[in-house]
Parts: C-alpha cells; sequence; structure tokens
C-alpha cells in the first residue's frame, strides 16, 4: 500500500516538474540559436543599428527597428487602455449601482476573450477605413489601428484588476474620506487609488506585458516593414510580427534568417519577463499590507 | 535483577489494563509548547471527559491518540502514547490500521457529500470490502446503534446533506462505529448542536459506553458531570487534576480545579 | 462654497465620463459583432462548412480547418489535463512549503504571462525540430498543451482549495490514506472547478495562431489530417490567411469564418460559467 501512494505521489510530482521543464525548454531553445547566430552577427550591431533587413540582399540586424515598432504599437495600446481602464475601474467600484458593477464587469471581461485574430480583422478592415476618413493621409497599414484596437483588448485587464485592487481597499478608509465630507472623486484620487496603487500598477504592467506579446492584431494591421520611427500613420513590423513572417515563409533550419526568429524572440522573452518578475515582486511586497 | 522484573511485570499487566497510556508527553508547536509533561491513564469501557478553558491542549492531546496532529506543519511531541500496551509513534506502526481502532467525532458534523449509505459504508470501502449484503448488514447496525436507522432507512440513497444537524452529528458517528473501534475519541461533539439533539447523543453515549472505551473534550462541564466516569482537568498545557468525575465535581483537590468548576475562571 | 461647487462638477463630470467610458467599452464590442455579421453572415451555408479552402474566394469554405480544430484540441485535452490536473494535485496537496515549492509556483507565474508566440518557438525548436515532429498536428498539440497547462494548473488548484478540510480531516480519521482522501474526497468535490477551468483553457487555445504558425500550421491544407503526423490547419490560421488576401470575397468569407470561431468560443465560454455557477451553488 505504502509503495502504491509513493508511486502515485512521484508521478504527481512529475506531472508538476514538467513546468520546470518547459521554461528550461524556452531558455535553451531560445539561447542555443541566439547563441549561434550571434556567433554571424555582433552584438554591438545588433543593439546599435536602427534597420533590420536580414531577408533582403543587403543584410542589417538592428533589433532597435523591431523595437522600436513593437513600442510603438503598445504605447498606443495603453493610452487608450489604460485612462479607460482606471476610469472604468474607480466608476464601477465607487459610482455605479452594485448591479451594474455585477453584469458590466463580466461583459468587459469578453473583450479579452475575443480571438486576436479577429481583432486583427477589425483594426484591418473596420478601424483603418474609419480612421481614413478622418484622417486620409493614414496608410493601410499603420500602427495607430493596431494599436487602438489592442488598446481596447487590453481594456479588461487594467479595468478589472484594477477594481479588484480597490474592492480589497478596507471599507474603513472610504467611510472615513466621506465622512469628512468629501466627494466621491475626491475619495477616488486622494484615498482610493493611492491605497491601492500597487494593485493598479500591477495590473497596468502585466498589460504592458501583454501588449509587447501580442502576435496577431500588428501582423495583420500594422504592415511588415520594420522601421525606426514614431510615425503612427505607416507601416512597421513588431518583433512577434517579424517572427510570424519568418514563419510562414521558408527559411531553412540552419540559415541566418531560421536564427533571427530565435534572437528576436530571446528579446522579447527578456522584456516580458522582466516586466513580470517586477510585477510579480510588487504584488508580493505590497499585498502584505491587508493581511 | 529480580526488582527490575517484578517491575515489568507490573508495568505490562498495567498496560493490559489501561486501554490508552501516555507517558511524560510534551507537544511544541514550533517554540510554543502546547503540551507540558502530561502522563495518564485511562481505563477501556470508561468514558473520560476532558474540561478546562479554551486553547489549554485538550483537543491537542485528544489528537495524539489517532495521531491527527501528523498534518500540523511544526508539531512535534516528546514522549510516548499507548494503545493496548503498544507505543503508537514507532515507524512500524500503520497510521491508516490505528485509525480504524481509534475512530474521531469531530465538533462540527462533516458528513461527505455522499448518499447517507456512501457516508456509513465509507471506512469499510476503503478498506477494500466491496460484498454488497456485508456492507449493508454494516451500515444498518451502526445506524441503529445511533438511532438513526428508523429515520432514514427509507432514505439511504439521499444525500447526507438534507439532514438535519443533529441527525448529520449521529450520522458521523455511525460512520466512525460501522469500522468496529475499539477507542472513540470526540471533539466537543455536541457544541454545535441544538439541546435535543445533544440530549440524545448523550443517551447514545451511555450506551456506546458498553463496548467502546470513549475520551470527549467538553466545553459543557454539566454534560461531563452527566455523562464521564472519569473527568481531566487542562490548563494552560498541563493536568491540574485528573480522578473519578464524582470526586472532581463535588470535592476537587485543587483549588483551580475548584475555581473552574464553580465558575470564578473559564 | 465655491470650493464646494467646484467638487460636485468635478464629481458629476467624472461620473459621466465614467459611463461613458464603460459603454464605450460594451459598445465595441457591439460595433465588432454587428460588423462581422454584416459583412459574413450571408456567406454561412451549408457549402462552406463542408468545401475546402480554395484558390477561389467563391468556393472557399472551412471544413479542413473545422476538422484540424477538432482534432488538435482533442489532442491537446489528452496532454494537457492528465499533467495540468496532476500538476494541480501535487503542488496542493502534497508540496510543503519549501524552497522548491515556492520556485514551483513562481515558475508557474511566470508561465502564464510569456506571450504566445514565445511558446511556438519553443515548439519549433524541439517538438519540430529535435524531436523531428515536423510542422505536424502532434507537434502543434504539444505546443499548445504547454500553452495551456498554467491555466488548468491554476484552476485546479483554486477548485481544492475550495474543498473544506473538515472533509479531508473525517476521510484521514477513518483511515484512508491519502490518495484515496483525494481521490474519494477531494476531486469529486472538486470536479465542477476543474472542469471550468478545463473548457476555459481549451477556448483560449482555440483562438491561438501565432505559436501554431511558427511550429508550422499551413493556411492552405486541402486534406484532413490522418495521422499523428500530418500537417494541418486551424481555424483561426484559415481566418488569417484570408485576412491577408486582397480580394474582397476573401474578407468575406473571412467574416464567415470569424463568426463561427466566435460562436464556438462564446459558447464554449458560457458552458464554463454555467459549470462554475453550478460548482460554487454546491459549496454552499
Amino acid at each position: 500500500m505504502r509503495i502504491k501512494e509513493k508511486l502515485i505521489e512521484l508521478i504527481l510530482k512529475l506531472c508538476a516538474f514538467i513546468t520546470i521543464l518547459t521554461t528550461i525548454g524556452i531558455i535553451t531553445v531560445l539561447l542555443f540559436e541566439s547563441i549561434s547566430f550571434f556567433r554571424g552577427v555582433s552584438i554591438f550591431e545588433f543593439l546599435t543599428d536602427t534597420e533590420w533587413t536580414p531577408l533582403f540582399s543587403e543584410k542589417h540586424f538592428g533589433i532597435l527597428a523591431l523595437v522600436s515598432g513593437t513600442f510603438l504599437t503598445s504605447a498606443i495600446a495603453i493610452a487608450v487602455a489604460l485612462p479607460l481602464g482606471l476610469t472604468i475601474a474607480i466608476y464601477l467600484n465607487m459610482y455605479a449601482p452594485k448591479s451594474f458593477r455585477k453584469t458590466l464587469k463580466p461583459i468587459l471581461e469578453i473583450l479579452a476573450a475575443v480571438p486576436t485574430v479577429v481583432y486583427g480583422f477589425f483594426a484591418l478592415s473596420i478601424v483603418t477605413p474609419f480612421l481614413q476618413n478622418i484622417y486620409p493621409d493614414l496608410q493601410t497599414f499603420n500602427s495607430l489601428s493596431a494599436g487602438i484596437v489592442m488598446g481596447i483588448m487590453i481594456i479588461p485587464f487594467i479595468s478589472s484588476l484594477s477594481e479588484d485592487a480597490l474592492f480589497a481597499v478596507p471599507k474603513t478608509l472610504k467611510m472615513a474620506a466621506f465622512g469628512m465630507g468629501s466627494t466621491r472623486f475626491q475619495t477616488a484620487f486622494k484615498v482610493m487609488v493611492p491605497a491601492a496603487s500597487s494593485g493598479i500598477i500591477v495590473s497596468v504592467i502585466l498589460a504592458i506585458s501583454r501588449a509587447i506579446g501580442e502576435t496577431m492584431i500588428v501582423a495583420i494591421a500594422a504592415g511588415q516593414q520594420a522601421q525606426f520611427t514614431l510615425d503612427p500613420t505607416i507601416p512597421v513590423q513588431t518583433i512577434t510580427s517579424y517572427i510570424v513572417q519568418v514563419s510562414s515563409g521558408d527559411a531553412p533550419q540552419g540559415s541566418l534568417e531560421y536564427k533571427t526568429i530565435f534572437a528576436a524572440g530571446l528579446t522579447l522573452f527578456l522584456f516580458t519577463f522582466s516586466l513580470n518578475t517586477i510585477s510579480f515582486w510588487i504584488k508580493k511586497k505590497y499585498q502584505e499590507k491587508y493581511e | 535483577m529480580g526488582k527490575e522484573k517484578n517491575e515489568n511485570v507490573i508495568e505490562s499487566s498495567l498496560k493490559r489494563k489501561y486501554k490508552l497510556q501516555a507517558k511524560d508527553v510534551n507537544v511544541f508547536y514550533g517554540d510554543f509548547q502546547a503540551i507540558k509533561e502530561i502522563s495518564m491513564d485511562i481505563k477501556s469501557n470508561s468514558v473520560t471527559a476532558f474540561i478546562g478553558p479554551s486553547g489549554c491542549g485538550k483537543s491537542t492531546f485528544l489528537r495524539l491518540f489517532n495521531r491527527m496532529n501528523d498534518y500540523v506543519d511544526d508539531f512535534r511531541m516528546e514522549g510516548k502514547i499507548f494503545i493496548d500496551g503498544q507505543n503508537i509513534n514507532k515507524k512500524k506502526v500503520n497510521v491508516e490500521l490505528l485509525r480504524k481502532q481509534v475512530g474521531m467525532v469531530f465538533q462540527k458534523p462533516n458528513p461527505f457529500p455522499k448518499s447517507i449509505f456512501e457516508n456509513v459504508a465509507y471506512g469499510l470501502k476503503i478498506q477494500g470490502l466491496k460484498d454488497k449484503t456485508f456492507l449493508e448488514e454494516r451500515v444498518e447496525s451502526s445506524l441503529k446503534q445511533v438511532a438513526l436507522w428508523d429515520e432514514v432507512k427509507d432514505n439511504l440513497n439521499k444525500s447526507a446533506l438534507t439532514l438535519s444537524g443533529g441527525q448529520q452529528q449521529r450520522l458521523c458517528i455511525a460512520r466512525t462505529l460501522a469500522v468496529e473501534p475499539s477507542v472513540i475519541l470526540m471533539d466537543e461533539p455536541t457544541s454545535a448542536l441544538d439541546p435535543l439533539s445533544t440530549a440524545k447523543i448523550e443517551e447514545l453515549l451511555h450506551e456506546l459506553k458498553k463496548k467502546y472505551t470513549i475520551v470527549i473534550v467538553t466545553h459543557n462541564m454539566q454534560q461531563a458531570g452527566r455523562i464521564s466516569d472519569y473527568t481531566a482537568f487542562f490548563y494552560l498545557g498541563e493536568i491540574i487534576e485528573f480522578d473519578k468525575t464524582n470526586k472532581i465535581f463535588t470535592n476537587p483537590e485543587k483549588k483551580q480545579t475548584e475555581n473552574y468548576i464553580t465558575g470564578r475562571f473559564g | 462654497m465655491n470650493n464646494t461647487r467646484k467638487n460636485k462638477i468635478k464629481d458629476q463630470a467624472f461620473k459621466a465620463l465614467g459611463m461613458l467610458f464603460t459603454l464605450f467599452g460594451v459598445s465595441i464590442l457591439v460595433v465588432l459583432i454587428y460588423n462581422i455579421l454584416r459583412i459574413g453572415f450571408t456567406r454561412i451555408n451549408w457549402d462552406f462548412l463542408n468545401s475546402l479552402p480554395s484558390r477561389n474566394p467563391e468556393d472557399a469554405g472551412i471544413y479542413t480547418a473545422i476538422i484540424g480544430t477538432v482534432d488538435l484540441m482533442l489532442l491537446t485535452v489528452i496532454f494537457a489535463i492528465p499533467i495540468g490536473v496532476g500538476a494541480g494535485i501535487y503542488l496542493e496537496e502534497y508540496s510543503k512549503k519549501s524552497k522548491l515549492s515556492s520556485l514551483l509556483e513562481i515558475n508557474i507565474s511566470n508561465l502564464a504571462g510569456v506571450p504566445s508566440i514565445i511558446y511556438g518557438l519553443l515548439g519549433l525548436g524541439i517538438f519540430v525540430r529535435y524531436f523531428n515532429f515536423g510542422g505536424s498536428i502532434l507537434a502543434g498539440s504539444l505546443t499548445l498543451s504547454l500553452l495551456i497547462l498554467p491555466i488548468i494548473i491554476v484552476a485546479t488548484r483554486e477548485a481544492i482549495k475550495a474543498v473544506s478540510p473538515s472533509l479531508k480531516e473525517a476521510s484521514f480519521a477513518l483511515g484512508a490514506s491519502k490518495w484515496q482522501t483525494i481521490s474519494n474526497v477531494v476531486l469529486p468535490s472538486s470536479l465542477g472547478g476543474i472542469i471550468t477551468g478545463i473548457i476555459l483553457s481549451l477556448s483560449r487555445a482555440i483562438g491561438e495562431t501565432a505559436p501554431l504558425i511558427v511550429v508550422g500550421a499551413m493556411a492552405y491544407v486541402p486534406f484532413v489530417p490522418h495521422s499523428l503526423f500530418d500537417a494541418f490547419s486551424v481555424l483561426p490560421m484559415q481566418i488569417f490567411n484570408w485576412t491577408t488576401r486582397p480580394q474582397q470575397g476573401f474578407a468575406v468569407a473571412a467574416s464567415a469564418a470569424i463568426i463561427i470561431l466566435l460562436l464556438i468560443t462564446f459558447i464554449m465560454n458560457g458552458i464554463a460559467v454555467y459549470f462554475r455557477n453550478r460548482w460554487q451553488k454546491k459549496l454552499k
């Protein structure tokens, strides 16, 4: 009997360890191909060149071009999602009747459940033409539409998590502020938001991480031209859509083109890993406050 | 040499007389000492009550006899616990077998979200006993012992959660009896129940004591007085006094005991 | 008096803004669905569901994509459920507070935040190239399984946490072993929560495109996969492919396929929510 129990525990333990294997696998694959890549391309060029043209005859390997595309689209996304998400969170928490919160929060969460390829289609076929009515010089592929739609997709990340953070603030703080005659607006910004700040910051960091890692929306609507730019009306290419571009083609294994997607992937992984780690530590450090 | 032999003979005959024994037991949770140097001998087929203020170690000490403290982090014990003369903390002891000998009833009734039948048969099924007739007989006799059979015999497949609190607790007792233990440990079994159910269960205990050795932790001193043969008064992890119930309640030796009994603190 | 009036105005203005933004969020969803329906609804018919993809937009259908999606999901489920639930049980019931268990937890929380395309790179490097499975449905399902594993693990843990410890105590006190207690008491009670988590993770997997592109799912697969090592296509990939084509006919076909995909996604989420509500009621 005891042997059977030990065996079962071992099997379950192995299941849990597959998660560790996954992480090791990710790091190994990314590093292995990247190290091979950096034998042919200098890290200095990789980090400083502003052109990224590995698929052309004159090859440049400056990751900054892709990073700028990622940055531009993500910045637009956060510029949309943060004010909207935070305002919605405060509204649902402090102004809206309880029934609103109960029904609207899940509806907003649906925004996060829509497959991203659908959002990509929406950005290209509906949002871009709509924006072109307002600004005719907007190109078919641009970071503005993609960024806006990404922002919409991310709203629930900020609104739901921030609302949870506000909800976790002890009611006594809220009551104390009201008791002194504060309006809801004053209470929200002078008491509640500061008190929930760690949770709100975590939600924003997670939203940024999500935006940086997004692929389909930008692959469909933002274009395939790696450009080091801040102009939202022209095509750009993000790290993620570059990887998709190469994968859809025929890069033979072992070729330099093949290795570029891993170098790009490693860059992306480092960004998101840092962001996720920071948010984890913030959560850990500040959540103990209310326990 | 002869003296030692005599002592061993006396010791082993004592072990046969006493069902449960504790020797020089200390219990620690991390740095906190919950039980201080307790030794105790409990006779077979008796009802022993543990009384005393909250947090004084009664439940902790009770749980030493079926090793339920093993699941608590930081738990550490010194000393020995004997059942039928055998040290139950030795490595070779099969804990699951031990718990079939020593059953436990908890403060809040905790029937499984299964049918009444499945609840009572649970302890038997996990032993691998499958014979339908055997299970049905055992379930019937256990439910009869707790005077629940007539109330539920036509509804054995209904969920146990549809029973009232008092019925659920009696069901939990039946569940314990079904595996035919020789010791029943009870941790404040009636404190969550109404007076009528409490009375029914106390009546039950009078019957059960003929077959089982029972140890019951209770906050209710009148209950201890009503149902137990022996009583142990716990205070801050120590036993202040342990004697026949009659003596404890009418003529206690220690002043502290008297103060607790008469309600001067607690 | 002036200050109080100013504050009141700010208060009301913000309230209006909050309502506006919330309604905006909801209405964008409506706009999205309305437009997709407008463009693609008429395209949906039995032929559409039954035809293979084609270079001609009028003849194109999603048959292979749907079969591919179903096959992929079945395989993914076979890999992901036992491992995910098993890991969840281990973490919640067996592992004790130690450096190792903290490491496991931090790692899982990190994996949940890794972009899905990175999982694609992992799948490409290990399953497609190193194990030589090629751009096959086997490689695709293994990759997706790893992707949704953290979701299933977290859902399993939450479901197990919700089971009252007094039930486990009762089981141990009757002499049950650890595994007997888990299989007879803990799992039956937490099944609802676990199933909810599985359905939610699958509805996420169905919509995934990027990792499958990297692993080598193709958009033009005019046959149904017959073996684990066959090439395959899935619905979101088909949508992606059609979206990148210039002809208006393909935009219509893409919309129609999106309607099907959204239908599947929403139904699955709806079922999951239904299960969760039923299970939470049961716990009370």
